[in-house]
């Protein structure tokens, strides 16, 4: 290559390299008040965004608030920045996201669990990412009710809210499905957000399901499931996990965990900014979009009867099929 | 006034040094350039008007809380109860004024007053049992925080919440307090009103016989009796007052900002404010700086978080009390 070409080259790959340099999507992420650490929910939603900075070469910043006012705050110091989408994890972000989006109409938002208020409008730049936890809850009740022998199985809610009653109502409608004469205790910790965060009081409550004849137990109570996952060690028990797999917690003693892939919906979310093919509305993740699902991997497999696993991967089929409509309330 | 800035003078810009240098040294550990973070701080926080908004918008509920703190502790009590004050006063204000059928005139001064009233409520228990059964006001006061928490959670879960979220409904919009022309940064008229009580409160305590009464009980109680102050009853209206001044926190978030109360919206305002008091030494106008200061490291922290960690700033919060602390006995303070 003669000193002419080579120069040249060297010049063609370093406008590209800038080029290419000045184009990376820009993303940030703001967390729940003490939302990280926490295993699980705010844990999932950052692993998809790490994901998307290893697979999608994009620039991620995140912000933990420290107070309520910090998370309008936050969300704003990127929507007046250079960033291309904003993402809030978590149901207390819908006001905040709302009032950011009408003032960045250009800017595209995102929002985990977003609370939708039939009597308001979304704004048209944002995306609200809704699960529909009853759906994987119900194959975990299909699970736990062809697993139990004594035909009791038991759910520990963390705060009585319509969030988590989607859980109840789900696990409730599987178990029922799978075996009418099945029959569920239900309790839930509390109702303060405290429930999320009280394991004294799930093994309490765990403990006394156990004592009332259940043998399998799902919790949907953040870390107040710690407490279910201590019962079932001590009454040698089965306790189910949520949202992440829990199976780490208490090994041996964790049927599966019924998981909500936060981590996947950040990803594709920031897949389709990236594509050029954001859009506004309400994305539902359900089984069919592989949004929430069942752990069936080789540390649970042998705990998890044959029937069990069938008749729960029978019902799958019928709910993405729409053959059956599960309650979510 | 005066006398006492200048002396103070020298231990302020020590401590403020201190900090600033601990700040170079952790960004420098972190393998950071100072100047890019500092670069950062300028074009997000003080050359914009947000930042600048949302700092002033911190530091008023400081300053309402540092108010609350300082009066009680300038008269000898160390009223730790700010952070109970602050949501009895903003949950009472919540779920009261929706049902007043006020015009904004009647209706703003209504909602500071069942502030005051309810935050005064939650400092006359431990105002009660300081004075009739000597209870020591550190542990009633704390108690008091608890059950505060734990009450408003409760009730707003069980009662008061709007559907599918963790707060109360919304305010009239007679209560709304006007926003400051600061990019739509949470700011708003609650900072005067704060800065108007600092001034006010200075006054009551220096200029009124009453103030010099409270002041007197605070530095020798034994010598206050024996002239003849019925050091009791005094003891009760410190808490009392004290109370009602943090209660007033949070009109700064409801009638200012979001308009309604939400779960834990103020989460720790209370307790920073015994260090904005305590930076302040009890001055009610230091309360103003202090306030300022606090405010500024919080939004700083929020402001970099993505190249520093927030924890990073909470320490140089802790610091600053640690600084001031340690050069208060080096240098005998103001007292």
């Amino acid at each position: 290559m003669s000193p002419k070409k080579s120069f040249l080259a060297f010049f063609l790959v370093c406008s590209l390299g800038a080029s290419a340099a000045a184009a990376p999507l820009k993303v940030g992420l703001v967390f729940d008040v003490g939302g990280r650490g926490d295993k699980s929910f705010n844990d999932s939603a950052f692993r998809g965004l790490e994901r998307a900075e290893k697979e999608l070469a994009i620039k991620k910043e995140y912000i933990e608030p420290t107070e309520a006012a910090d998370r309008e705050n936050a969300l704003r110091q990127f929507a007046s920045g250079d960033f291309d989408l904003i993402i809030g994890i978590g149901f207390i972000f819908t006001d905040d996201v709302n009032r950011v989006a009408k003032a960045f109409p250009k800017k595209h938002f995102a929002c985990v669990d977003y609370a939708v208020d039939p009597s308001k409008t979304i704004p048209g730049n944002v995306v609200a990412l809704k699960f529909r936890e009853q759906e994987s809850s119900f194959l975990g009740g299909v699970i736990a009710a062809l697993t139990s022998k004594t035909k009791k199985v038991g759910f520990v809610g963390g705060m009585d809210v319509p969030l988590i009653h989607k859980f109840d109502a789900g696990f409730n409608a599987g178990a029922k499905w799978a075996d009418p004469k099945v029959k569920v205790l239900v309790s839930y910790a509390g109702v303060t957000p405290e429930a999320f965060k009280d394991p004294a009081k799930g093994k309490e409550i765990a403990l006394s399901q156990f004592d009332q004849g259940a043998d399998v137990i799902y919790h949907a109570s953040g870390s107040t499931g710690l407490g279910v996952f201590e019962a079932a060690r001590e009454k040698h028990g089965l306790a189910m996990g949520v949202d992440s797999d829990q199976y780490k917690d208490a090994p041996g003693f964790v049927l599966t965990s019924i998981t909500k892939n936060v981590d996947n919906a950040v990803y594709d979310v920031i897949k389709r900014q990236q594509a050029g093919q954001f859009k506004g509305g309400v994305i539902e993740l359900g089984l069919k979009e592989k949004g929430v699902d069942y752990i069936y991997d080789d540390h649970n497999k042998a705990m998890i009867p044959a029937a069990a696993r069938a008749k729960a991967e029978e019902a799958r089929k019928l709910i993405v099929a729409k053959k059956i409509s599960v309650p979510f309330k | 006034m005066m006398k006492a800035l200048a002396r103070e003078g020298r231990w302020i810009a020590i401590s403020l040094g201190i900090t600033f240098a601990v700040l170079v040294l952790s960004i420098l550990a972190l393998r950071q350039n100072p100047l890019t973070v500092f670069g950062l701080l300028a074009e997000r926080l003080l050359l914009k008007p947000y930042g600048l908004g949302q700092m002033l918008y911190k530091a008023t509920t400081l300053i309402f809380t540092g108010l609350g703190c300082a009066l009680a502790f300038r008269c000898g009590l160390f009223n730790i109860g700010a952070e109970g004050q602050l949501y009895a006063g903003a949950f009472l204000m919540a779920v009261v004024a929706p049902h007043l059928p006020l015009p904004m005139i009647l209706l703003i001064p209504a909602c500071l007053a069942i502030a005051a009233l309810g935050g005064g409520l939650w400092g006359l228990v431990p105002g009660w049992l300081k004075a009739k059964r000597g209870a020591h006001e550190v542990i009633t006061t704390m108690m008091m925080n608890f059950i505060a928490l734990a009450l408003t959670n409760y009730l707003i879960s069980a009662h008061f919440h709007e559907p599918e979220t963790i707060h109360t409904a919304e305010l009239p919009v007679a209560a709304y307090l006007p926003q400051l022309p600061m990019e739509s940064s949470a700011v708003n008229a609650s900072l005067f009103v704060a800065i108007a009580l600092a001034f006010a409160v200075h006054y009551f305590l220096w200029s009124t016989p009453l103030g010099f009464e409270l002041r007197a009980v605070g530095s020798n109680p034994t010598a206050a009796k024996t002239s003849g102050v019925p050091v009791d009853m005094r003891i009760f209206l410190i808490l009392v007052l004290s109370g009602c001044l943090s209660g007033l926190a949070g009109i700064n978030f409801i009638l200012g900002y979001k308009h309604y109360f939400e779960q834990g919206f103020a989460s720790g305002a209370g307790f920073m404010g015994i260090a904005v008091a305590l930076v302040a030494k009890n001055y009610p106008i230091g309360v103003i700086f202090s306030a300022l200061l606090f405010a500024f490291l919080s939004q700083a922290g929020l402001t970099v978080q993505s190249v520093i960690p927030r924890e990073l700033f909470e320490i140089l919060q802790g610091l600053v009390i640690l600084v001031v602390v340690i050069c208060q006995n080096k240098y005998g303070g103001a007292e």
